[in-house]
């Protein structure tokens, strides 16, 4: 049975990836769970500089899902060089290193901090809804999507996913805008922005009021853009958004995606992500298909 | 070291109005945790995702068992009040830095807790080896307090409408009372923590204050129990939930 996937060139050993910022950079997780099974980690927002990240509450859980609004509190990427990628590296897994910046000059810094370090794929994180400058404001505009995207190549020395946000009315319209500023695959989807009120202290939840909703609420969602979104480039597609085991992950790869991510399931379930692989193959093996590649983009 | 157990419900009852006294059995957790860690408690309800952090009252090696004593607040802790003896939930611990126990069998530890607090100072109390006075402060009623007595704690209450032991809050009856210690092991809400750590910078006492914040991984990895906590001239963001949930009262910016 065949579960390997190739992201520009990448070779995972499976498709299931974790989503960023919800595993860290693996430490965490490490007495938990066995990061050697899985296909790659990709690691929480690293800025050029350390970020403080916003004042709590940061959490609120909602219906089948929750929000957060840490806003991308991060040591920055001299220390993820140091600590993390050292860490990372005692694993069979690649790296991953989501990229997060206020303006294009800072996400610039950061790929070119990160030249040359032993790291597999960049993920360009144009899509934070919990930052005021940067992240979702340059990802909901096609025109500044494709902007950021092309400056961002130009220093980059892996591979470029570019993340996508949710909160768009057309996300064919961004994803294709990414693919022409070079953009090698896309990933999506980051957090739908949400709010929640608390009727006895009549106040805002979260402490910034709005933040980004995930977890299995959001699935169908999620689901529905991967499957647009792979309909209309040829570049790969990571996708993610609610998926909490093996059938999720493979509704993703039907509707096209080369791999998933797991995210909010790992707060729910430490191994969430090596039950996510098990379930696949499972399933592999349940119908008898020698090569996860069979499935991929199945539905017309 | 962590680990996740399918924990099994040895005994579960209320003690005081929406106070519930739930003991389970997860031998993991009780071999590894200390006192003032707490342990993740899932609804797995799919509705209710994320765990619930429960601080642990008490911990029995022997029997591999913690005792978890919680308030009903929302969904999933009404749904934990409900288990019966033999039922399973799904456990994560132990959690977060738990309190520093001091060894010097001649000095005083004063605990002091407030309301639903009070539960990990139980265990904190029964490990401790030196002069115990524990203060409990109460919105009306006593829970627990009588295992203090039984810890060997010199106990006094505090009710908010003055029904048991003394009207007012903690800090007035540790000044009225001249309470004196060589450190403060404490729990509570945020206002009392607030003001036992000016006293205790006051009498300049040592305070280990026990935080709480609203989390979702409750390991160290989602950065969404954020805590300001004092450097330099200005302050960074700690996680609760594995950096605390005890500080030093005077980290904690007020």
């Amino acid at each position: 049975m065949n579960t390997n996937v190739d992201i520009c060139g990448v070779k995972l050993k499976n498709p299931v990836m974790t989503a960023s910022g919800t595993f860290g950079s693996g430490r965490e997780f490490s007495e938990l769970t066995d990061i050697n099974k899985i296909g790659a980690v990709v690691v929480k927002g690293v800025a050029a500089v350390s970020w403080q990240g916003n004042p709590p509450p940061r959490i609120a859980e909602v219906y089948g899902g929750m929000l957060n609004s840490v806003g991308l509190q991060n040591p920055g990427v001299d220390h993820f060089i140091e600590e993390d990628i050292p860490f990372l590296r005692q694993y069979d897994t690649k790296i991953v290193v989501n990229v997060c910046g206020h303006t294009i000059d800072q996400y610039r810094e950061v790929v070119k901090r990160l030249k040359g370090q032993d790291i597999d794929l960049l993920e360009l994180n144009i899509s934070c809804p919990n930052v005021d400058e940067g992240g979702m404001a340059f990802g909901t505009d096609p025109v500044m999507v494709e902007r950021v995207v092309s400056e961002v190549k130009k220093e980059a020395d892996r591979p470029l996913i570019v993340k996508l946000s949710p909160n768009v009315t057309d996300i064919t319209a961004t994803a294709k805008a990414a693919v022409s500023g070079g953009a090698d695959a896309l990933s999506l989807i980051n957090t739908l922005t949400g709010m929640k009120i608390d009727v006895h202290r009549r106040a805002p939840v979260l402490y910034r009021k709005i933040g980004g909703m995930s977890g299995p609420a959001v699935k169908p969602i999620a689901l529905r853009m991967v499957y647009e979104v792979c309909k209309c480039v040829d570049v790969p597609v990571i996708g993610m958004g609610g998926i909490s085991n093996g059938e999720d992950a493979l509704e993703f790869i039907m509707a096209g995606a080369t791999a998933v991510a797991i995210g909010t399931a790992s707060f729910v379930n430490p191994n969430a992500a090596v039950d996510t692989v098990r379930g696949i193959e499972e399933y592999m093996s349940r119908y008898g298909i020698e090569d996860i590649s069979e499935l991929r983009g199945i539905i017309e | 070291m962590k680990t996740i157990e399918k924990a099994k419900v040895i005994s579960n009852k209320f003690i005081d109005g929406n106070i519930c006294d739930m003991v389970i059995e997860c031998s993991r957790i009780a071999r590894e945790a200390v006192p003032g860690q707490f342990a993740e408690v899932y609804p797995d309800n799919g509705v209710n995702i994320l765990a619930r952090p429960i601080s642990i009252c008490e911990i029995n090696r022997i029997q591999g068992t913690v005792r978890l004593v919680f308030q009903i607040v929302g969904k999933g802790t009404k749904l934990f009040s409900q288990l019966r003896s033999g039922d399973t939930v799904r456990v994560l611990g132990p959690c977060g830095k738990g309190y520093e126990l001091i060894e010097d069998v001649e000095s005083t530890a004063l605990l002091v807790g407030g309301g639903i607090g009070i539960p990990p100072l139980l265990e904190t109390c029964k490990q401790l080896n030196c002069n115990k006075i524990a203060v409990l402060g109460y919105r009306s009623g006593s829970f627990l307090a009588d295992e203090f007595r039984e810890a060997g704690a010199k106990v006094f209450i505090t009710t908010d409408d003055g029904s048991l032991g003394f009207k007012g809050n903690v800090v007035e009856l540790i000044k009225a009372e001249n309470i004196s210690a060589d450190i403060i092991y404490s729990c509570g809400p945020r206002v009392m923590l607030n003001a036992l750590s000016d006293w205790a910078e006051e009498k300049d006492i040592r305070c280990l204050v026990s935080m709480e914040e609203r989390m979702a991984c409750g390991i160290g990895a989602c950065v969404g129990c954020a805590i300001a906590i004092k450097e330099g001239d200005g302050f960074t963001y700690k996680k609760v939930c594995k950096d605390g949930p005890v500080f030093d009262s005077r980290e904690v910016c007020r």
